[in-house]
């Protein structure tokens, strides 16, 4: 569905996004993880034609968004909500979904189909007369949701949709995404959020200016995170560290009550460790595997990125 | 260019122009003064001077019609800027922009909800102005003065030459104000040449006659040729998007 081959922007001097190269299959949600100024909104930007590219090539569904004929096409064919709603405070929620609805060329019975159709979703059917600017920021964020799926897009961009909402109103809003991502849309979601990203997305992308790394959310936790042993002792002594260090020369630290120790192969590795702490006059508690989270290896790479 | 497009544009912009209370206010109060006030200073200076007046009643009744110029040259402004800098401070231009709709169109579509209301307002206002200055002049001339060319040529010519001046100019104006005010204050800069013009017919140094209108009319189209370029330069949605603050 998208597909990016070396994508640079740059403002002036300044770099925002450099070489990025990747792919988004259709029907895939694909997320954009990174730090505040990483250039998610100028990929996005570039993505949806609001804005031009320095070099490189992308294109959607077939259409390269560098070519004005075919910014048009992509523009039809794909729906944007902004980090910023943007909606028409004196004009009431049917009346800002139906201004874009228009704007889309969506015929008038469908139109109106759709546009009811997408309120009674979100909750918002019977607040259609009332003004956009008396909403709630939750439910702005849930307006502005319907108007990028008014016209029934193949592909939709989404850029930060749950930032300062609410845990409830945010949850509306990732089940809806969920929802429309049943529905076969494309997904193409920026966020800061690692909690968001992976219960949302298939994919996720990496990016400091640059694609710092992509994959599934298991696939990151993986390829960046070495497994880790946790073992809680009685008590912690020196004797007990050097008897550890002697048996595994990897990486060990102490927290209270807990050794944790880094290594490569548990099955291996964790029954040698135990036996030295045993051998030692160590008397253990507990044994737990640590898992990485997506959040240790997000951390890892953006800091490898810098 | 879909005309269409644009069409949806200026809708949209005139219905929230009717809900604001500022731009309903301004579409009212300026026709409202100049098409009742400016004839009622007429019978008060026709009953105080009488037939001393004579033929300096068509002197003043030509300085009064250019005060509808003075009006094209604020009221789109006025529309102009909120419509603008109204979608920067409800930060829509992002969204909007990304709909399948062009620059130009966008531009037009502005510029077409700033013109028709403008202009609606001012030719209501220029009925009511001419049947009354009519009404109280006519003792004095023994002839009705309006409809005459000299204000055809102001309301016809002029006045959509001025308003299309006026928004191009809020166009340039808006990509640097940050709110609506500040965008009119500096749009309202085009009302000193006409008022320069204005103090020139009052004090004698200019004949307010069809030839001066015409002038005044050539040199405005030639500023509206100008400030087109410039204006369309300035509306880029990439301009827009990064530039404007």
């Amino acid at each position: 569905m998208i597909t990016i081959e070396n994508l640079t922007k740059k403002f002036d001097e300044v770099t925002a996004v450099e070489g990025l190269t990747f792919q988004v299959e259709e029907g895939e949600v694909f997320g954009l993880l990174g730090p505040n100024g990483a250039g998610k909104t100028t990929t996005v930007r570039m993505l949806c034609c609001l804005i031009s590219k320095t070099s490189g090539d992308a294109t959607i569904a077939g259409y390269q968004i560098g070519k004005p004929a075919d910014s048009l096409e992509i523009r039809k064919m794909a729906g944007l909500v902004p980090d910023d709603v943007g909606l028409y405070a004196d004009l009431s929620a049917f009346e800002n979904l139906d201004f874009y609805g228009k704007l889309y060329e969506v015929p008038d019975g469908r139109r109106r189909e759709n546009i009811e159709r997408f309120l009674k979703m979100l909750d918002l059917w019977d607040r259609r007369d009332a003004r956009a600017g008396s909403f709630s920021k939750g439910m702005k964020q849930k307006l502005a949701l319907a108007r990028a799926l008014v016209h029934e897009p193949r592909i939709l961009f989404m850029d930060e949709p749950t930032v300062n909402l609410d845990p409830e109103s945010a949850k509306t809003v990732r089940d809806f995404i969920l929802e429309i991502r049943n529905q076969g849309r494309t997904i193409f979601l920026n966020t800061h959020n690692l909690d968001e990203a992976q219960r949302i997305c298939d994919r996720i992308g990496i990016i400091r200016t640059r694609l710092l790394s992509v994959g599934t959310p298991e696939q990151l936790r993986e390829s960046l995170s070495a497994p880790r042993t946790e073992i809680r002792l009685v008590e912690v002594t020196q004797t007990l560290v050097n008897a550890v260090k002697k048996s595994i020369p990897n990486k060990i630290e102490v927290y209270g009550d807990k050794l944790i120790v880094d290594v490569t192969d548990p099955d291996k590795e964790n029954p040698g460790i135990i036996s030295a702490i045993t051998s030692a006059g160590g008397r253990v508690r507990e044994v737990t595997e640590i898992v990485a989270s997506l959040e240790d290896a997000y951390l890892r790479i953006v800091k490898e990125g810098k | 260019m879909r005309i269409s497009k644009s069409w949806i544009v200026a809708a949209k912009d005139m219905r929230v122009f009717l809900r604001k209370r500022q731009t309903t206010y301004s579409l009212v109060v300026f026709p409202v003064i100049i098409g009742i006030g400016l004839p009622l200073v007429l019978d008060y200076v026709i009953a105080k001077q009488g037939a001393q007046l004579g033929i300096h009643v068509t002197d003043l009744l030509n300085a009064f019609a250019f005060f509808f110029a003075i009006g094209a040259s604020i009221i789109p402004a006025l529309l102009a800027s909120y419509s603008l800098v109204g979608e920067k401070v409800e930060k829509s231009l992002e969204p909007l922009l990304a709909t399948p709709i062009t620059d130009s169109e966008l531009l037009l579509g502005k510029g077409i909800a700033s013109f028709i209301p403008s202009l609606s307002s001012l030719y209501i206002g220029s009925i009511v102005f001419m049947a009354l200055s009519d009404l109280f002049s006519h003792n004095v001339l023994g002839y009705y003065y309006f409809p005459n060319w000299t204000i055809g040529i102001i309301l016809l010519i002029l006045l959509p030459l001025l308003a299309v001046l006026s928004v191009e100019w809020s166009v340039i104006v808006s990509a640097r104000a940050t709110d609506p005010r500040a965008a009119q204050l500096q749009s309202y800069l085009m009302v000193i040449p006409l008022t320069i013009i204005y103090v020139a017919t009052e004090v004698g140094a200019i004949q307010p006659n069809t030839t001066t209108i015409w002038i005044i009319s050539g040199v405005v189209f030639g500023l509206d040729i100008i400030l087109l370029f410039l204006s369309s330069r300035t509306f880029r949605r990439e301009e827009i998007l990064t530039k404007w603050r």
